[in-house]
C-alpha cells in the first residue's frame, strides 16, 4: 500500500450507514418500491429516539407482512386490517412499550377501516405508518379504496369509475377529524425533499405517543411500479403529478395543548389549511 | 365486602368475571351482546379497580384482536361474547391458535342460527370443539354447569392458556350466565412475574441492565411460506393437542350399575342429573356422564362404559352435535340414542324422563 493510499484511508469518514434497527438483508420488495425507504425511516427514528429496545410492533397483511424480517423489534403479526386493534391490546397490556403499526391502504382503509377509526378516536397511544400506493400490492394490483379515478387495476380494468366504485378515500383528512388524534399528516416518498419532510412528520407522530398526547398518524404516498406497470422513475412522476394533487401533503392535525381531552387544534394546522405546503412544485402547479 | 371464603350470591356471568379477576386477568376487551353483558359490565369497574385495563371495543372482531395483542405481550387477558359475536371472533382465534397466543375466551351460548334468540342453546358445540375458524386447530373447551364451576373453570383457564400457549374457551349458555347461585371465591393469585418470559413481547431491552446489548427480536406469527414450514408448525400444534388428552375431566353420577348412561354437558347435564335422580327413585338403573372438558373429549372413559355393555342416550340443547363425539367414543361396543331439545325451548327434568325410559327399554 502506498503512502498516498494510507493517507486517503485515514481521511475516510463513514457518513451513511444502516440504522442498527434495520436488518442487514435484502428485502423481497420490487425494484422502485418505496417500502424500503419507509422501513428505513421507521428504523432511523426508532434508533434516534432510543425506542427500539422497548418497541412492540403490530405488523399487517400485504407486502409489508414481512416487516419483522427487516425491522429488528418485537413484533406480532395481525390479521388483515386489525393491526390498530392488536396494537390497542399491546399498548393496554404494556403501556411502557412504544407501539406502532405499519399498514398498507387495502389493509388500513378497506378491511381495517373500523379498527383504525376507533383506535384513533379512543386516542390510543399508538403511532401508525400508513403506506398508500393506491393498489393491493401483494395480491397482484387489485383496486384499493385509494385507487384514483380512472386508474386501471386488475379489478377495475376499465379504470376506477366514481359512479360504480366510489371515490378514493383520503385517510389523513378522516383521521384528523377524530377526537383522539394528536398528530396527523400526509407526506410523500417521491423526492428527497419530501422524504425528509416525511421523516419529520413521522417523528411528530412518534412523539405524540411518547409524550402521551394521543394517536399519531402519518400517511406516506408511495410508488408501486410493478402493479402500476411503470418504471420506477415514471412511478415517482405519477406520485408527483397525479397522487399529490388528489392527496394533498401537510399536517392536518397537531395538538397544541397538553393532550388532555378537549385539547384544541392549533389554528394554523387545522384540517386542510396546511395542505399542499410541502407538496412538490409539480403537484402545486397542477 | 365479602371475604375470600364467604359464600356470595351471584350470576354465572359475574362468577366468570370474578374467576378471571382472581386468576390475575388484567386486560378485558368486550362488546355488548345478550346474554353475557354482565361480564363486561362487571369488568368495566372491577378490572380498573384491580389496576387493569378495560376496553369496550368497536366490534367483536376488534375485541378479539385486542385480546391477541395483549396475549402476545404475555399478559393475562380475556374477552367474552355470545354466539353471533363468537362467529365474528373466529378470525382472531384462528390467528391466536396458529401463533400460540394464550388467552381466555367466554361464549355464553344463545340460540341460532343467525340472530336466533337470546335464550340458552348448545348450538355452538361444533364451532367450539372443532376450532371454529379456518385451519387445523383446536381450543381447550371447558363447560361449566353451575356458577361455582363457571368461577373455578375460568380461574383455571388462565393457567391452562399459559401452560399450553393456546386460547382456552369457556362454553356456557344463557342459563349458566343468568342464573344466580352461591359461590365461594378463592384468594387472589396473580400471574407469576416471569410467566411467558421466554416468548412474550416487551421490547428487546426489557429487564436488561442499562447499556447491555438488546436480545434478538421476537416474532409471534402464523405465516409459514417456505416449503414444509407450515407442515412443521401444524405437526407441532397437533402434538400439543395430543398432550391435552391428559387434561380430560368429567362427572359421573349413578353410573356404576346403570344399564343406560345419559351423556349431557353444561346446564343440560345438570337438568339431566335431576331426571336421573328422579328415575333412580323409581328403581330405574340409569346414570349420568357429564363431560366437563368438551375438547379434549372424554372418549376413553365413555369407551370403557360401552365395553361394560351399557346403553347411551345423548341429550343436547341443539339438533345433535356432541352425539357425534359420543358415537365415535363408544363405536366399538355401542351406539347412542339422541334426544334433542330445540333451542328456543326451555327443558325441565320431567321432559327427559320419557326419552330416557324409551332408550332404556330399547333392545
Amino acid at each position: 500500500m502506498t503512502t498516498t493510499q494510507n493517507a486517503a484511508n485515514a481521511a475516510e469518514e463513514l457518513v451513511f450507514t444502516r440504522p442498527a434497527s434495520l436488518a442487514d438483508r435484502a428485502t423481497h420488495y420490487c425494484p422502485g418500491c418505496h417500502h424500503g425507504i419507509a422501513h428505513r425511516l421507521v428504523a432511523e427514528l426508532l434508533d434516534e429516539m432510543d425506542l427500539a429496545g422497548r418497541t412492540v410492533a403490530a405488523s399487517s397483511i400485504g407486502c409489508s407482512v414481512f416487516l419483522y424480517n427487516y425491522i429488528k423489534v418485537d413484533t406480532v403479526e395481525s390479521p388483515h386490517g386489525r393491526a390498530p386493534a392488536v396494537a390497542t391490546g399491546i399498548k393496554r397490556a404494556r403501556p411502557e412499550c412504544f407501539c406502532f403499526t405499519y399498514q398498507g391502504d387495502g389493509d388500513l382503509a378497506s378491511i381495517g377501516m373500523a379498527e383504525i377509526m376507533h383506535a384513533a378516536n379512543r386516542g390510543e397511544r399508538l403511532s401508525v405508518v400508513f403506506v398508500n400506493n393506491t393498489v393491493y400490492g401483494m395480491t397482484g394490483g387489485q383496486m384499493a379504496p385509494t385507487t384514483l379515478i380512472g386508474q386501471k387495476t386488475t379489478t377495475c380494468p376499465g379504470g376506477r369509475c366514481h359512479d360504480r366504485e366510489g371515490s378514493p378515500i383520503r385517510m389523513a383528512e378522516i383521521i384528523s377529524q377524530l377526537g383522539g388524534t394528536a398528530f396527523c399528516a400526509r407526506a410523500s416518498l417521491d423526492s428527497v425533499k419530501n422524504i425528509r419532510q416525511a421523516k419529520k412528520y413521522m417523528r411528530q407522530a412518534f412523539e405524540a405517543q411518547t409524550r402521551g398526547l394521543g394517536f399519531g398518524f402519518v400517511e406516506l404516498l408511495s410508488g408501486c411500479p410493478t402493479n402500476w406497470r411503470l418504471s420506477p422513475v415514471a412511478a415517482n412522476k405519477r406520485i408527483t403529478e397525479e397522487m399529490i394533487p388528489y392527496f394533498p401533503l401537510g399536517v392536518f392535525k397537531e395538538l397544541a395543548g397538553d393532550g388532555t381531552c378537549g385539547s384544541t387544534v392549533a389554528p394554523d394546522t387545522a384540517a386542510g389549511t396546511a395542505a399542499g405546503t410541502a407538496a412538490g412544485a409539480a403537484g402545486e402547479g397542477k | 365486602m365479602a371475604g375470600a371464603k364467604d359464600l356470595i350470591f351471584v350470576k354465572g356471568n359475574e362468577a366468570i368475571a370474578m374467576g378471571a379477576l382472581d386468576a390475575g386477568c388484567r386486560c378485558f376487551f368486550g362488546y355488548p351482546i345478550t346474554p353475557q353483558n354482565d361480564i363486561p359490565e362487571y369488568m368495566s369497574k372491577a378490572i380498573i379497580d384491580a389496576g387493569g385495563e378495560f376496553v369496550q371495543a368497536e366490534s367483536e372482531v376488534a375485541a378479539a384482536n385486542m385480546l391477541l395483542g395483549a396475549g402476545a405481550c404475555g399478559v393475562r387477558a380475556m374477552t367474552s361474547s355470545s354466539s353471533p359475536g363468537m362467529s365474528l371472533k373466529q378470525e382472531a382465534i384462528s390467528y391466536m391458535a396458529g401463533s400460540e397466543i394464550p388467552a381466555v375466551i367466554v361464549n355464553m351460548n344463545r340460540g341460532g342460527p343467525g340472530l336466533g334468540d337470546i335464550g340458552p342453546s348448545q348450538g355452538d358445540y361444533f364451532q367450539s370443539t372443532r376450532g371454529g375458524g379456518h385451519g387445523d386447530y383446536r381450543l381447550l373447551v371447558l363447560a361449566p354447569s353451575s356458577a361455582q364451576e363457571a368461577y373455578d373453570m375460568t380461574h383455571k383457564a388462565f393457567d391452562l392458556a399459559f401452560a399450553y400457549r393456546s386460547p382456552v374457551l369457556i362454553l356456557g349458555d344463557a342459563i349458566i350466565g343468568q342464573m344466580k347461585e352461591p359461590i365461594r371465591r378463592r384468594e387472589l393469585t396473580l400471574a407469576a412475574p416471569d410467566e411467558g418470559a421466554a416468548w412474550r413481547l416487551e421490547g428487546t431491552k426489557a429487564d436488561l441492565p442499562a447499556g447491555a446489548p438488546p436480545r434478538a427480536h421476537r416474532i409471534i406469527k402464523s405465516l409459514y411460506l417456505m416449503d414444509g414450514e407450515l407442515a412443521g408448525q401444524n405437526k407441532m400444534l397437533q402434538a400439543k393437542y395430543e398432550q391435552w388428552k391428559k387434561l380430560v375431566e368429567f362427572e359421573t353420577f349413578e353410573v356404576k350399575d346403570a344399564d343406560l348412561v345419559v351423556v349431557a354437558y353444561g346446564s343440560i347435564g345438570r337438568i339431566a342429573k335431576n331426571a336421573v335422580r328422579a328415575l333412580r327413585k323409581k328403581g330405574k338403573k340409569v346414570g349420568l356422564f357429564r363431560p366437563k372438558t368438551l375438547y379434549p373429549f372424554p372418549e376413553k372413559a365413555l369407551a370403557r362404559l360401552a365395553k361394560e355393555g351399557k346403553k347411551f342416550l345423548t341429550i343436547e340443547h341443539n339438533l345433535g352435535q356432541m352425539v357425534e363425539d359420543v358415537r365415535l367414543s363408544v363405536r366399538h361396543h355401542a351406539d347412542s340414542d339422541l334426544f334433542c331439545v330445540y333451542p328456543g325451548n326451555m327443558p325441565s327434568p320431567d321432559d327427559f324422563e320419557a326419552p330416557i325410559l324409551r332408550a332404556l327399554g330399547r333392545k
